[in-house]
């Protein structure tokens, strides 16, 4: 509840406001205006901000909400409360054709579409007879309940701030969730968060819908606020402007898209009153200061006002610890048929003429440590791309409990209980250690999106962080579990890796360079952890160029050079085997 | 249907500059140069106001932002300032400008020939190219694509704020470069639309030679790639970014002089001229300027048929047809892409 109070304080505010006597109407419209901005810009905060996905286009989903509404209500007399459901569908429905063709690919691509889409919809709504060309929709009618109409700013000022504080609040739980972990995983790359089973595709055509259906709840307010529907605030122009306030709010927080709106509204407010009477100048003066204020805020602030502020309240949040008590159902395991858990036979890949991995054939048996050493560029990092299934092989075949993993999808290779750590680290900084570590456990846990925005996902998420406080406990960093992960030293994040490693259940540990950067008494622990994992009957692969580490703990070695295996043998035959003295030293003077 | 043809390939040269423009500043800078559509703008409107007489804005817009760079170059060299460095700093950014601002003021109502006028355009909009990327990219060159990309949008909305301003909302139209005209069957050629064609054929082989085989070109590209390594190598890398934004400025301008005699252009057409570009280059994949080129052509065909057909829908159409690029995209995505922050 003490979490939830500054809210509590905000909507009381908001409610206050239109009964303050002395406040002029026209502040309660610029709020009005503040309440739709914010409603597309706290989807953006989730897309962009969050998500990492890039969107001008925001504001045609805005014009589906509203054109919607416009249509039905008009001419056929629909009542608006009907089309609210309809809405938001055709917002989410065109999210859903846009985001199929156009998520999937990567970076500078996405904006990029989505500002031709923008002009393009812009175009087609300004052309279309049905939706009244460039003069648009008049005449729609006003939200009504019982004999209430509202048609004066101060009457639907309560329908529109309450649907900023709701979607506030269900954002805010959607990110505080098992599938709001994924999607914060995604602006970091997809690789880590693919290796523990999120369907990355999936979760972004998720937040992309999301802020569809956000927009197209703004835009059907805006039409029965307005009361007309015409294609200007729907166009290009405006769409920049929405990712706008998500920047000047701050991209990465969800009342950041609120302050923004406030801000920009406001500003825009003031300068369309004063720039003109300043330069004697026509038109869109504002549209200069927007522009240079927006370079200038990217050059001195890139995260935003929002963050700024919070760091001067003294509002600190406590965090709660998980009930570590609570247990988590244990991955769905397969039956083993056989002692071995991973085969590589003839593993091959080729990266044009560079052969990185050549027909290496090894197997780890269950309850082994199997240490993979070799010289920089040997192909250690590529085979365990090639077990994990982020690289597709060239040939050759991999199988892990009896079954092909072939050219696999990550998600389907960490089902089967192969978890992995990595050479750089791929952790999401701004996300505490434990929030990092319990997306490990996503294969684990079940509630979607829809019951995370309802809070029905409780008791499934208390078992998932505890879960991930259990592990964190394991490999000993409880005394930093609330920190955020991009502060540790490289050393612990590695160790942290481990930690959400082992929240897969896994039977098989692949550990990518795990010592690097530990001190020796870490690498002690380190040591005594992985012992203690195998004779509890998990499996692991290592790479590792620490030799007196490696020989120390592994069962058995497999020597890579130029991609070959040259040797595979306990420590003691490797220690003496003369083929790898040479590939390590050079040739025998 | 000829006609509709060659309608199209002369706005699609025309796309073919830009689309060129775009894919050489994103591959030295990685900004995705919404603000190309501006400098089209630029040339076109300062070389339609000079040849009316008149005195154009964006000259005293250039002595601004170059008073702008002045001090930032100030700024990031005061712990070694010394006085062949504040020199030559003055001489870049306030010389050069200053001294095209007197020369356009003392022109300006003296009717000069067309090429002095096009030459004059050319330095301003060159100017004011080399001052943006210094003012507003330089310092943000270290970050994201998806960072540069807001900046390149922020940039947008501010020079095409001042076109406004500059320019009025009415639009203007110059006069030719070439009058000469001539028949062949039943088409007919303008000088003017020779002089595109062989422009952009020029421009075309120009780039590609230039990053295909000098070792400037070469350093570019490595700029791009790896800013760390090419500084590393000796290469200067604010030096490219701005060589960059001087050929895609002057690509722009060139583009705007050679559109202005054919259509009326106002304040902000160049933004959907340069968005028509960006569609040819998104389909060469941000990389390929052969692609790029002949993209360019089937933006501009499908364009001049569009218009013809369903003129209505004709930029519903142009800019649709971005979708299916991106499908095709899409399925042929690169396996493994680990973006950075």
């Amino acid at each position: 509840m003490r979490q939830r109070l500054p809210i509590i304080v905000f909507a009381l505010v908001v409610a206050a406001i239109p009964f303050i006597p002395g406040v002029p109407p026209f502040w309660i419209v610029l709020l009005d205006n503040i309440g739709l901005a914010a409603l597309v810009a706290m989807g953006l905060v989730l897309l962009t901000g969050v998500g990492g996905l890039t969107s001008f286009g925001q504001a045609a989903f805005c014009g589906f909400g509203a054109y919607t509404t416009a249509v039905l209500t008009t001419a056929y007399g629909v009542s608006p409360w009907l089309t609210l459901p309809l809405s938001l569908a055709v917002s989410g429905f065109a999210a859903v054709l846009l985001g199929l063709v156009t998520v999937r690919l990567s970076g500078h691509y996405l904006p990029l579409g989505t500002i031709a889409w923008g002009l393009g919809l812009f175009y087609l709504f300004s052309k279309l007879e049905f939706l009244g060309r460039n003069d648009g929709i008049s005449g729609i009618p006003p939200l009504s309940i019982g004999p209430l109409r509202m048609i004066d700013p101060g009457a639907i000022y309560f329908a529109i701030w309450i649907a900023v504080l709701l979607c506030a609040l269900l954002t805010m739980n959607l990110l505080d969730s098992r599938t709001g972990r994924a999607i914060r995983a995604l602006r970091r790359g997809h690789i880590a968060a693919e290796a523990f089973g999120v369907q990355t595709p999936r979760a972004k055509l998720l937040v992309f819908i999301y802020a569809a259906v956000l927009a197209g709840l703004s835009g059907w307010l805006y039409a029965h606020f307005q009361r007309a529907a015409n294609p200007t605030p729907f166009g290009a122009q405006a769409g920049i402007e929405y990712l706008f306030i998500a920047v000047v709010g701050g991209a990465g927080y969800v009342w950041g898209g609120v302050l923004g709106a406030a801000i920009v509204v406001i500003l825009r407010e003031i300068l369309q009153s004063y720039l003109p009477y300043i330069f004697h100048g026509e038109g869109q003066l504002e549209t200069i200061v927007f522009g240079i204020l927006l370079v200038l805020l990217l050059q001195l602030a890139p995260t935003g006002v929002w963050p700024w502020l919070m760091a001067r309240l003294p509002l600190k949040q406590k965090r709660k610890r998980p009930d570590t008590s609570l247990a988590l159902a244990s991955r769905p395991k397969a039956v083993a048929t056989s002692a071995v858990l991973l085969r590589l036979d003839q593993a091959r890949k080729q990266f044009g003429g560079v052969i990185a991995v050549n027909n290496v054939s090894f197997d780890v048996q269950s309850r082994e440590i199997v240490a993979l050493i070799g010289p920089n560029g040997a192909g250690k990092s590529t085979t365990f791309n090639l077990i994990t299934g982020v690289l597709t092989s060239s040939g050759g075949r991999i199988s892990a409990v009896g079954k092909s993993i072939d050219n696999a999808p990550p998600q389907e290779v960490a089902k089967l209980g192969i978890a992995r750590t990595f050479q750089h680290v791929k952790l999401v900084p701004d996300m505490t250690v434990l929030e990092n570590v319990a997306i490990g456990a996503h294969l684990r846990g079940r509630s979607g999106a829809l019951s995370s925005m309802f809070r029905l996902d409780r008791g499934d998420e208390a078992r998932l962080l505890a879960e991930a406080a259990r592990q964190i406990e394991r490999v000993g960093l409880a005394d930093q579990i609330d920190q955020l992960a991009g502060s540790l030293s490289l050393g612990q994040q590695r160790i942290v890796e481990i930690a959400r490693a082992l929240c897969v259940d896994p039977m098989l540990l692949l550990l990518d360079e795990p010592a690097a950067g530990l001190r020796h008494m870490e690498k002690q622990r380190l040591a005594a952890l992985l012992r203690q994992l195998r004779d509890g009957g998990m499996s692991v692969l290592l790479v590792e160029h620490d030799m007196g580490f490696v020989m120390d703990l592994a069962d058995r070695i497999v020597v890579l050079d130029f991609g070959t295996k040259i040797a595979e043998g306990t420590p003691e035959a490797i220690k003496t085997n003369p083929e790898v003295i040479k590939a390590y030293l050079g040739a025998v003077a | 249907m000829l006609f509709l043809v060659q309608d199209g390939i002369t706005n699609g040269a025309i796309y073919a500059l830009l689309g060129l423009a775009l894919v050489l500043v994103f591959a030295v800078t990685r900004v995705i140069l919404i603000p190309q559509g501006e400098f089209v703008t630029y040339g076109a409107l300062t070389y339609a106001s000079l040849s009316s007489g008149q005195m154009p804005g964006t000259a005293r817009l250039a002595v601004a932002m170059g008073i702008v760079a002045f001090g930032l170059d100030l700024f990031a060299a005061r712990r070694s300032l010394h006085l062949r460095l504040v020199g030559r700093a003055l001489a870049v950014n306030i010389g050069l400008p200053v001294a095209v601002f007197v020369l356009t003021y003392w022109l300006a109502g003296r009717h000069p020939p067309i090429a002095v006028n096009v030459a004059l355009s050319l330095l301003i909009v060159a100017a004011i190219g080399v001052f943006l990327y210094r003012i507003a990219f330089q310092p943000l060159a270290h970050t994201s694509v998806l960072v540069l990309l807001i900046a390149s949008v922020g940039c947008h909305l501010a020079l095409q704020g001042f076109g406004l301003v500059f320019f009025g909302a009415e639009g203007q139209r110059g006069p030719t470069i070439a009058d000469t005209a001539f028949s062949l069957g039943p088409l007919r050629f303008t000088g003017q639309s020779l002089a595109v064609y062989a422009i952009t054929a020029g421009f075309i082989v120009a780039l590609w030679l230039f990053f295909g085989l000098t070792l400037y070109g070469k350093a570019l590209r490595a700029t791009a790639v790896n800013r760390l390594g090419a500084r590393l190598v000796g290469i200067r890398t604010t030096l490219s970014g701005q060589i960059a934004f001087l050929l895609a400025s002057v690509i722009g301008a060139i583009s705007g002089i050679l559109i202005v005699p054919i259509t009326t252009l106002y304040y902000d057409t160049g933004f959907l001229i340069g968005l028509k570009g960006f569609i040819a280059a998104i389909i060469g994949g941000l990389v390929s300027y052969p692609l790029t080129a002949v993209a360019a052509l089937v933006v501009g065909t499908v364009e001049a048929f569009s218009s013809f057909y369903a003129s209505n829908f004709k930029e519903v159409i142009v800019f649709t047809l971005i979708l299916p690029v991106l499908v095709l995209r899409s399925l042929a995505a690169p396996a493994v892409e680990e973006e950075k922050d």
